[in-house]
């Protein structure tokens, strides 16, 4: 990482001095024309992206909206959600006003069966032309008219080496559920992540709706609560970091940015096959400038700029112009570009059905909260007695002080 | 009329922020996504009654160690002398100025197995000790941030109680005991009320200190709300019967807590 810093720092003072000469052309772009459109029209975008997901709002980094601010004049607002969840509520309330969102692959489907998002004009973006062709026609977007791949990724085991018993091949998702570990694994804190494991490890997809798939794989992690230490998301940086854990599961790019903080670190793939996640832009539904929008998922996949957010974030890139600008090393960093026989095991997320999706809800609370069963009216009972008993103090309180008041 | 004008505002702020809002939460725990009424929302809610239980229950020791540690703390602060006072009430609000969920944060690393509390104890040789994810460490992120909420209402109340009330009953006989209990406490019910109330309501309804302290898997009624809004199904509908359930709750709680504040003693109240 801090390899990535000081080669970054290096373009960065490189490109200070280029304005001298060149005008405010800083970074190379495919078509500068192209982006002269909306200059000086006072246009402005609103993206709404993952936190911590583009190069922006670092001094130390190439900063992507300033450069873009810089090339086109539209001004950029930019703002960040925390999970997929987050933004499928804001989007659902109508209270949302933006030209740009960032979601993941389920997301993306499920946005596109409810009409959330608009399909996109390719012909605005040129730069399609760099996707790598692997991510183009998606599980979650089969014509691919929806999005344009951001990010991607696998899921895998995060677990530190000075812990784990030498005998052990982490090789399998069944490490998770050893005994032996007791306390000492983390598990997702959201249940669509945490199910996929359980679903790998009975050799289910990822993606079935199978309600006695679903069963059993709520009893696999049931069966896995006595093991685990917490379910977390992001605390995982501080708990791995801090040698708190053995095992995580977590996002590769997430994961190599721990190894580079922690060297004990180390990253498996399982055998049984994993998640390839991928990230993607859309324009929702509403959008008001949907033409700077398309301008900006253009200036996203030039090459410079693929490549300063793929080295910010840490996750792989879709982008082969960007792809093939990396160092050697990165390039194959089997974390963060497994190999063709790994990915072939691997499945991408897609839309559940709505029942599929409560069903595993219900599981998943059911699972953190290992409640005895009870009788479903006892909640609208207890509502009603709470209500009466209330009343009848404000009454009874009420009559007494009619009573003082009489002497 | 004047009184009212001045009002205003408030009135309207309420009405738009408040009202309203209660309003939409009963709509929407009584209608199915199409809009149309339903019970489900509750009956559903109903599975859940180990979660809401355990959040009470959570929620009621909180708020009697904050009370516990809180009014000792209160009578001697307001028996100091003036200037010591505000100099103790300024460390009593001192962990206020940092943001909420940074010093939640700084518990995790306090409580972890290789945390600061369990380094120290292995100085010694002993430990590790379990102490985070547990319920525990989650009754312990209660009460450390909620006990200025008792600590203020309580102090502004027993400050404002007249020494020489407290000498009276002395020069009439009553041995110290009995002056606490037949004078310092019942003047400062209206104190007591408002503190409870101050912790038990945001204790009840957290959901980010089980989250942190609990590992995510001592679940609380705050976490399953939570959950139906940001969760992967989206049910907003279940979401907002759990909210009414809880609200119906804080509201018998706390005309239950307001009871025991004798009307003698009221409008002595804050």
């Amino acid at each position: 990482m801090r390899r990535f810093l000081s080669l970054f720092l290096a373009f960065l003072c490189l490109f200070s001095f280029l304005p001298l000469t060149l005008g405010s052309a800083e970074i190379p772009v495919d078509d500068a024309g192209y982006y002269q459109k909306f200059k000086g029209q006072n246009v402005s975008i609103n993206v709404y992206n993952w936190g911590e997901y583009m190069s922006v709002n670092d001094p130390d980094v190439l900063d992507v909206k300033k450069e873009f601010e810089a090339l086109t004049g539209i001004q950029v607002n930019y703002s960040t959600f925390a999970s997929n969840e987050e933004l499928y509520a804001k989007m659902k309330s109508g209270a949302a006003d933006y030209d740009i969102i960032i979601p993941s692959d389920y997301m993306i489907a499920r946005m596109i069966e409810e009409d959330m998002i608009e399909p996109l004009d390719f012909s605005l973006i040129p730069n399609t032309k760099y996707i790598d062709e692997d991510f183009l026609n998606m599980d979650y977007d089969p014509d691919n008219a929806y999005s344009v791949p951001y990010t991607w990724g696998v899921v895998g085991i995060v677990y530190n080496r000075t812990m784990v018993d030498e005998n052990d091949p982490i090789d399998s998702w069944e490490i998770l559920w050893d005994e032996k570990y007791l306390g000492q694994i983390l598990m997702f804190d959201n249940s669509r992540d945490a199910f996929a494991i359980a679903m790998k490890k009975l050799g289910y997809s990822l993606n079935t709706t199978d309600e006695k798939e679903i069963r059993e794989a709520t009893e696999e992690l049931k069966k896995q609560k006595p093991v685990v230490q917490a379910y977390v998301m992001d605390e995982i940086f501080d708990k791995m970091g801090g040698g708190e854990a053995v095992f995580a599961p977590y996002y590769a790019g997430d994961a190599l940015t721990m190894m580079s903080e922690n060297e004990d670190l180390a990253f498996s793939i399982p055998k049984e096959g994993t998640n390839r996640f991928v990230d993607a832009i859309c324009i929702p539904k509403g959008a008001k400038n949907r033409e700077a929008a398309h301008m900006f998922i253009n200036f996203l996949q030039e090459p410079q700029i693929a490549l300063a957010n793929c080295e910010y974030i840490g996750y792989s890139t879709p982008n082969t112009g960007a792809f093939a600008l990396l160092d050697d090393e990165t390039r194959n960093n089997p974390v963060a570009y497994p190999p063709a026989d790994v990915l072939a095991k691997t499945e991408s997320f897609k839309n559940l059905p709505k029942a599929a999706n409560k069903l595993m809800d219900e599981c998943w609370t059911q699972i953190k909260s290992v409640g005895a069963q009870v009788n479903p009216w006892m909640m609208p009972a207890l509502l009603l007695g709470c209500i009466a008993l209330s009343a009848a103090i404000t009454i009874y309180r009420r009559i007494r002080r009619g009573r003082d008041g009489m002497f | 009329m004047k009184s009212k004008m001045i009002s205003l505002p408030y009135l309207i702020w309420m009405l738009v922020f408040t009202i309203v809002p209660l309003g939409l939460v009963v709509f929407f725990a009584f209608t199915t996504p199409e809009g149309q009424f339903t019970l489900d929302n509750l009956t559903n809610a109903g599975q859940y009654i180990s979660v809401l239980l355990r959040s009470i229950w959570l929620a009621l020791i909180a708020t009697a160690i904050c009370l516990l540690i809180a009014y000792p703390l209160s009578y001697i602060l307001s028996r100091m002398h003036v200037n010591r006072q505000r100099t103790f009430i300024m460390l009593v609000m001192l962990p206020m100025w940092i943001n909420f969920l940074l010093r939640t944060y700084a518990w995790m690393t306090l409580l972890e197995n290789n945390g600061l509390i369990n380094r120290f104890f292995g100085l010694f040789g002993l430990g590790p000790f379990n102490l985070i994810n547990t319920e525990g460490a989650v009754v312990l992120g209660m009460v450390y941030n909620y006990l200025p909420f008792m600590i203020l209402p309580l102090y502004s109340i027993l400050t404002k109680i007249d020494n020489s009330l407290i000498e009276a009953a002395q020069d009439l006989g009553a041995p110290s005991r009995k002056v606490f209990a037949k004078v310092v406490i019942p003047m400062s019910m209206p104190g007591i009320t408002t503190g409870i109330t101050m912790v038990f309501v945001p204790a009840i309804s957290t959901f980010i200190i089980s989250r942190m302290l609990g590992g995510g898997s001592n679940l609380l009624i705050g976490d399953l709300i939570d959950l139906q809004f940001l969760g992967n199904a989206y049910n907003p509908n279940l979401g907002a019967a759990i909210s009414l359930v809880l609200m119906v709750l804080i509201l018998l709680f706390m005309s239950i807590v307001n009871q025991f504040d004798d009307e003698r003693t009221e409008g002595m109240l804050l």
